[in-house]
């Protein structure tokens, strides 16, 4: 099987976050990067996909230079290449444009499956994965907690718990899953397993050699502008509830939550 | 130009899904804004008697798309089916709900119509004609505030529990209307090979109005008991931090935070969760946040409206009795 799985490289989730000076973006300087935590999963489907039935697995991101670790550490799981989309034109473009990029990406190479994440912990957007399967023209499904490929290799069933109940879908390969937890137990990069990846190919694309028009990409391309971004909404500071025993700390909660906050 | 709003509803068994209600009353406050219409995209099969109702909640016009292969909803067939009625129609606004399905298919819908799409907002308003939106991004730690730009139409997605609901008004009616499409096999790509009913009743996380989440400091499964007896008197459900579920104590489904749920209810009650970052992702746009820890330098409690430093196991006990003497 011919796989993809496309990773997007994110701020660590223990990270603070700053707004900068321009109250449109991140402060960047002291964020330490990771691999979307949803894309681990789509590195180990993949990897076990291709224990069972051979094949190879690739993987693909985009953005700055950086994005270069994250794709290690995916090739030190046991992927077999990696494709990085590099161009100073890409800097702020929206979800549409990655999906795009990343779509005419995947179009110069094999596939039957393609994995993405249900959503970036960034910008907790969660467009991208169903954009490329919109623009290959093939079927997604979303959400995916249990994935099984049919022995003849030319469908896949999968499971997509929505709220109060699960639907078993299926569709014919080639398709595009994107990944929640509970599909599997990611595994950890091993140290052969980090030195291996150093020497696996490791490709850097622009627009120009997918063959893409700058002009679509970038902030002027955007569909969706920042206005600001603004700090979370204060919440008025907190009381702790009084009382000398258990029981009268819950009797003035009950009657904090009743009278006060009238929320029972 | 492009006119009006849309709203597309979601049901399941034929009973709208609460969300429908927030973004129905939602849409008819932009489309007032707006001065302009509000229409409900209704899709299913047999659905058609039960739309009318949604004109009480503020709908001008009810589009009715009745098929079987649109039940249940697959994100194929809803897009195929929407986009149609889009590119027909030309509306300026397309609000669906924020859920597992919603927004599957707005962000289908954004690529299949070149429009761009803002995912799981929490607030809406009108300047200049256009729509503005405001969404939590790093998992809450920051939000940002959005307009369009080339896009028609403007998609949005609304977070549940979180827009109010109209008061229904019995004396207001909307005009019904057969809509005109065609949904070809080809258009479905998926097809549903069986829908796995959860025939414990449990109201899913998202849609709950009181949670009461528990953690590791439960210390196994059966004490989860505690919090099922005060969630259900409350009239809420169970939740649980990513510590209780990788322990194997509560299922996957019940997770809140950046790897599970997104939950925005009236009430929530943390007992024995720290409140890592990565938890406070997931429950901070809640109403009213209670902690219950006995440690009290534990995080949870500077999110906290109200903090009880104790043993879960003597205060939530004792909150039960409390809350069945109010109640
Ligand atoms: C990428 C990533 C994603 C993550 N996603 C999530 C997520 O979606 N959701 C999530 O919850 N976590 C998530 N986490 C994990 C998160 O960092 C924390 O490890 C986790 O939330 C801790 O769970 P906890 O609060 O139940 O456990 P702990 O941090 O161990 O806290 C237990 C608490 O219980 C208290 N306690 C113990 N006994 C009692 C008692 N008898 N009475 C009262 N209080 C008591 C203790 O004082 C302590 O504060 C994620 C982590 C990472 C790295
Ligand atoms: N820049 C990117 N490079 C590679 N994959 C991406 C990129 N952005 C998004 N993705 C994929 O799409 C998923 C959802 O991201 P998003 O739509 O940005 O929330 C991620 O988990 C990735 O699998």
């Amino acid at each position: 099987m011919k796989i993809i799985v496309c990773i997007k490289q994110v701020p660590d989730t223990e990270t603070q976050i700053k707004i900068a000076s321009d109250g449109k973006s991140i402060e960047t300087g002291d964020i330490k990067w990771i691999m979307n935590p949803y894309d681990e999963f789509g590195v180990e489907e993949a990897l076990r996909l291709k224990e069972k039935f051979g094949g190879e697995v690739t993987v693909i991101g985009l953005g700055p230079k950086r994005v270069t670790d994250a794709l290690r550490t995916a090739l030190a799981m046991g992927a077999d290449k990696a494709v990085l989309i590099t161009d100073d034109a890409l800097e702020d473009t929206d979800s549409l444009g990655v999906a795009k990029a990343l779509a005419a990406a995947i179009k110069e190479l094999e596939y039957d499956l393609i994995f993405t994440g249900q959503r970036g912990v960034d910008d907790d957007l969660g467009i991208v994965g169903t954009a490329i399967a919109e623009f290959l023209d093939i079927p997604n499904i979303s959400l995916v907690t249990k994935l099984t490929v049919s022995d003849d290799q030319a469908s896949v069933q999968a499971e997509r718990p929505v709220e109060g109940q699960t639907l078993v879908l299926e569709a014919q390969l080639p398709a595009l899953i994107t990944t929640q937890k509970g599909l599997n137990e990611p595994r950890y990069a091993s140290l052969p397993g980090i030195m291996k990846a150093k020497k696996k190919p490791l490709e850097e694309k622009s627009l120009a050699d997918l063959g893409l028009d700058p002009a679509n990409f970038g902030a002027e391309a955007r569909k969706t502008q920042i206005i600001e971004l603004l700090p979370p909404p204060e919440r008025e500071a907190g009381k702790i509830v009084e009382g000398e025993t258990p029981q009268e700390k819950a009797a003035n909660l009950a009657k904090l939550l009743h009278e006060e906050a009238k929320v029972i | 130009m492009s006119q009006g709003v849309w709203t597309i509803a979601e049901q399941r068994d034929g009973a709208f899904r609460k969300i429908t209600y927030e973004i129905v009353s939602e849409g008819r406050r932009l489309a007032d804004a707006l001065g302009q219409e509000l229409t409900v995209v209704v899709l299913g099969s047999n659905i058609k008697e039960k739309a009318a109702e949604l004109g009480h909640y503020g709908a001008d016009k009810i589009m009715v798309a009745e098929d079987p292969r649109l039940d249940p909803c697959t994100t194929d067939a809803y897009t195929a089916v929407i986009s149609g009625l889009v590119k027909e129609g030309d509306p300026s606004i397309l609000l669906l709900g924020a859920s597992v399905d919603g927004k599957d298919i707005a962000a289908r819908l954004s690529a299949c119509l070149d429009a761009g799409m803002a995912q799981d907002c929490t607030e809406f308003s009108i300047e200049d004609g256009k729509l503005v939106v405001i969404r939590p991004i790093y998992a809450g730690k920051a939000y940002a505030k959005l307009t369009f730009a080339n896009s028609s139409p403007q998609i949005a997605t609304a977070r549940p529990n979180v827009m109010s609901i109209n008061e229904p008004d019995t004396s207001r009616s909307a005009e019904i209307i057969d809509a005109s499409f065609t949904l070809d096999d080809s258009m479905i790509k998926t097809k549903v090979v069986e829908v796995i009913k959860d025939e414990s009743g449990k109201i899913d996380l998202t849609e709950a109005d009181k949670i009461v989440s528990g953690g590791r400091g439960m210390k196994g499964p059966d004490e989860f008991g505690i919090l099922e007896e005060l969630a259900s008197l409350l009239g809420g459900t169970v939740g649980a931090s990513r510590a209780a579920v990788d322990a194997g104590w509560r299922p996957q489904t019940d997770q809140v935070g950046q790897t599970g749920k997104v939950v925005s209810p009236t009430l929530y009650i943390a007992c024995g969760i720290s409140g890592a970052i990565q938890h406070l992702a997931g429950m901070s746009t809640s109403k009213v946040i209670v902690a219950i820890n006995k440690d009290p330098e534990a995080p949870i409690f500077q999110k906290a409206d109200y903090g009880v430093v104790g043993d879960l196991f003597d205060v939530v006990p004792a909150l039960t009795e409390e809350v069945k003497k109010i109640l």
